[in-house]
């Protein structure tokens, strides 16, 4: 299998079992899990530094998920590599799990940073990469935020002290799903992301969210900027490949039956026969 | 019990300087030890570690939410942050990066409040923290800290700066009366007794322990022996002790640079009301927002002096006798 090939096939791996999850869960936050799904396999699938048998291995990459309540799919990502048995996964938001709906890197082995408060997790990457290079080490950081979360203040503190202490290690990708919880983030409060970075002086480029060749592209781009911290806007589309969701207007999060979950898989599988996965008809 | 009378004398250098060099002898000490600042360095001193360990030292800027934050994520990569900016901000600005990034996140990041309650003077309300250990101490596992003077801070801080957690440590920034002698040991969580009586017993904390010894001495001229508590530490509080005094001496008064509302006051009463009911009185800020003026003027307008200490005291003898 080409690589291409198997990024796919883990991007579809890790939305089949998210949509599982969650369903399981009988709830979730679908909408933001599916939009980043393609990312998260270009990362898990090869790019990043890890050692999933050592998720405190020192010299990794690190991955900080801003918007915390998209855990569940980073879950799936981690389970497919091996971080802890799969079947952690249908254990997501019962009592007692080791999986909580956001971010927790007290219980979850590979989550890098608690996160779940929209606006810190940029500040918290950008604290682990000056801390790095005050080592010396030149392991990357990334961070994956909403495009509502770059609402929040705290956001545009931390583009401006990354910018200011040069952290080119560090490496925001923006899930621009153009989606928040209560509807169009162009409704709500909009505006170009990639402008706003570009204005804080960020090495910026945008590109296509499930194009997952475009983005190995960009992060290996962005790897070797000097200089300045980079940000990629992920152009992607908010439950993109969870069928029940992608037409629904409110997909923030949703109730997830067993049989929405069912068709949902074997829509993603008749889309990877057809060669349209994982966009389908929906663009 | 006989004692010398308490006399008053000022600490030989203001507190910040003394924080500043207890926070250079922890990093030559340990090497993880770094400093951020949100432009207020020249308030709290911190100068001369900038000087001192320029490649350690960060002033980001006026942006608490991301310093508290960043520093969490370089406690993730082992460092040492202490984070400084004026305690209405640390508490106010940095609370919900507090609970999260640092606390719940179980990492290790110090925490300073500079110009804590009245000793903001003439900033002004809008810079007087009487809320600060309220708004903090229910954040599961943070431990808050008042030291009362230079000998103190000087013990304290090696002490912060080694053990794992999310602390915060509310200071004056110029120099306050001295309790200690050089050379006197502090065990966080473990209150220490400065005077023994068996009529009362005066719990307090900061600039209000000077102001419980001379009233501890005022009363005794009147024939009632007060025991004296210095609570440096509000979180974890010194139960043991607190109940072991309340139930001697049968009464309790705090006193505190704070509002009467969540900290020491609360912290003593709600301990007591649980295990040893006895009666109680809160002396500090009454629920009243600060104002401008010499620090002198706001204890007096606020009611932070020793003389409400003794009122308070002769209220609760009261009390328990009925
Ligand atoms: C500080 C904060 N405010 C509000 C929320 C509640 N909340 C959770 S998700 C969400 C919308 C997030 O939108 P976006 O960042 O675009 O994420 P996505 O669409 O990718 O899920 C909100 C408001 C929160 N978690 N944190």
């Amino acid at each position: 299998m080409a690589q291409s090939d198997a990024i796919t096939r883990l991007s579809a791996d890790i939305r089949i079992q998210t949509i599982r999850a969650l369903e399981q869960a009988g709830f979730g936050h679908i909408g933001g899990c599916m939009s980043v799904a393609d990312t998260l396999a270009v990362l898990y699938g090869g790019e990043l530094n890890i050692r999933p048998e050592q998720p405190d291995w020192p010299e990794r990459d690190y991955l900080v998920m801003g918007k915390g309540h998209c855990g569940p799919v980073l879950y799936a990502a981690l389970a497919l590599k091996g971080y802890f048995p799969m079947d952690w996964l249908n254990t997501v938001n019962q009592p007692g799990t080791r999986l909580p709906s956001h971010c927790d890197r007290l219980k979850t082995p590979g989550i890098d940073m608690s996160t779940g408060s929209l606006g810190q997790g940029l500040s918290c990457a950008a604290g682990i990469a000056l801390g790095l290079r005050m080592q010396g080490r030149s392991n990357r950081v990334f961070c994956i935020v909403g495009d509502g979360e770059l609402q929040e203040g705290q956001i545009w503190e931390a583009a401006a002290a990354a910018e200011h202490l040069h952290l080119n290690r560090l490496i925001l990708l923006i899930d621009e799903n153009k989606r928040q919880l209560d509807g169009y983030v162009c409704d709500v409060c909009g505006g170009d992301p990639a402008e706003k970075f570009r204005a804080f002086g960020w090495n910026v480029v945008r590109v296509c969210g499930w194009d997952t060749d475009a983005i190995l592209h960009e992060i290996r781009a962005a790897t070797e900027q000097a200089g300045a911290p980079s940000a990629i806007v992920l152009e992607t589309v908010k439950g993109m490949g969870a069928s029940f969701a992608e037409h629904e207007r409110n997909n923030h999060y949703m109730v997830i039956t067993k049989e929405m979950a069912v068709e949902a898989v074997a829509e993603i599988h008749r889309r990877l026969s057809a060669g349209t996965y994982p966009a389908g008809e929906v663009v | 019990m006989t004692h010398d009378p308490f006399t008053p004398r000022p600490d030989e250098k203001d507190m910040r300087d003394a924080y500043c060099d207890a926070l250079i002898a922890a990093a030559e000490a340990d090497s993880r030890v770094i400093v951020i600042d949100c432009d207020l360095s020249n308030s709290l001193g911190t100068g001369r570690f900038h000087a001192r360990f320029p490649e350690r030292s960060f002033n980001l800027g006026i942006m608490e939410a991301n310093a508290c934050s960043m520093a969490a994520g370089l406690s993730l990569t082992g460092f040492v942050p202490f984070v400084h900016s004026f305690a209405v901000f640390t508490s106010r600005r940095m609370t919900d990066q507090i609970f999260l990034s640092c606390a719940y996140a179980g990492l290790n990041v110090k925490l300073i409040g500079g110009d804590a309650g009245v000793s903001a003077a003439v900033n002004g309300g809008t810079h007087m923290a009487f809320e600060d250990f309220g708004v903090l101490r229910s954040i599961v596992g943070l431990r808050l800290f008042e030291p009362t003077d230079n000998t103190m801070v000087r013990a304290l801080i090696p002490h912060i700066a080694s053990r794992y957690g999310v602390d915060y440590i509310r200071m004056p920034r110029r120099s306050v009366i001295k309790i200690y002698e050089p050379g006197e040991t502090f065990m966080p969580g473990e209150a220490k007794q400065l005077r023994e009586g068996e009529d009362v017993t005066l719990i307090a904390s900061g600039v209000m322990v000077s102001e419980a010894l001379i009233a501890a001495d005022l009363l005794e001229n009147e024939g009632v022996h007060a025991s004296v508590l210095d609570c440096f530490t509000i979180q974890p509080l010194d139960t043991a002790q607190i109940v072991e005094r309340a139930q001697q001496t049968g009464c309790v008064v705090t006193a505190e640079n704070h509002n009467i509302i969540g900290g020491l006051g609360s912290a003593v009463a709600e301990l007591l009301s649980e295990r040893a009911p006895v009666p109680l009185e809160r002396v500090g800020v009454k629920n009243v927002f600060g104002e401008v003026g010499p620090q002198a003027y706001l204890m007096d307008r606020f009611g932070l002096r020793a003389k409400d200490i003794c009122a308070a005291a002769h209220r609760v003898i009261e009390r328990k006798q009925r």
